[in-house]
């Protein structure tokens, strides 16, 4: 085995991580019990897991083709960037629309501040 | 022992698939079925890499950055709407 090789492993095994946090949350997004908390689950780990395995894949191509990919350099980059604006999105607006919280949540901060403002 | 542990992340990630599937399928509200479809096409982007190096192409390498641009669109349509009921608003005055 030698050093091309044990590159190409640890790169393979990058990957194997992302799928497996991606995984995790996938099972957050099912066991979670309202949508805030389902969405925290699904952004973030969601956005590690497609960000190392997309990583993952630009060192490997590097490796064995040399050839640096700038699409998938732009592919990570928009996928880091655009993740977690859509994600804060979508949560306001299901505040907006009336999304009921668990009933375990015990503050909710942004409730007097939108009624002072109306 | 590199093409086995590419398989075994393939089938990880289509098992995420799967378990967001089930969320669109059993979401109480429409706001989860958006969030569980953001995150299929966000796995589907990381299956479309590991299939590019299990295939050794470079050719759908194009396809990664496609699928993050229709995700993006499409949340941010989907959010709008469940906002305000509307997705593109006429002009005010008029």
């Amino acid at each position: 085995m030698n050093a091309s090789e044990i590159g190409e492993f640890l790169v393979v095994l990058l990957i194997l991580i992302g799928s497996i946090i991606s995984v995790i949350s996938a099972l957050g997004i099912i066991r979670f019990p309202d949508v805030y908390t389902r969405s925290h689950a699904a952004t973030k780990s969601a956005t590690l897991g497609v960000l190392l395995s997309l990583t993952g894949a630009f060192i490997y191509i590097w490796l064995t083709d040399h050839f640096i990919s700038v699409r998938l350099i732009l592919g990570i980059l928009f996928v880091f960037i655009t993740a977690p604006v859509s994600g804060h999105l979508i949560i306001r607006a299901a505040y907006r629309s009336h999304v009921e919280m668990t009933e375990d949540t015990v503050e909710d901060e942004l409730k007097p501040v939108l009624n002072d403002k109306r | 022992m590199i093409k086995i542990m590419l398989t075994a992340a393939l089938v990880l990630f289509s098992v995420a698939i799967a378990i967001a599937l089930y969320r669109i399928i059993s979401g109480p509200s429409l706001p989860d079925r958006v969030v569980a479809m953001d995150m299929i096409v966000v796995n589907l982007i990381s299956a479309v890499a590991i299939i590019s190096i299990l295939l050794e192409t470079k050719a759908f390498l194009e396809v990664i950055l496609i699928l993050g641009i229709l995700a993006f669109i499409s949340t941010i349509a989907l959010s709008k709407y469940v906002e305000r009921g509307v997705i593109i608003e006429r002009k005010r005055n008029r």
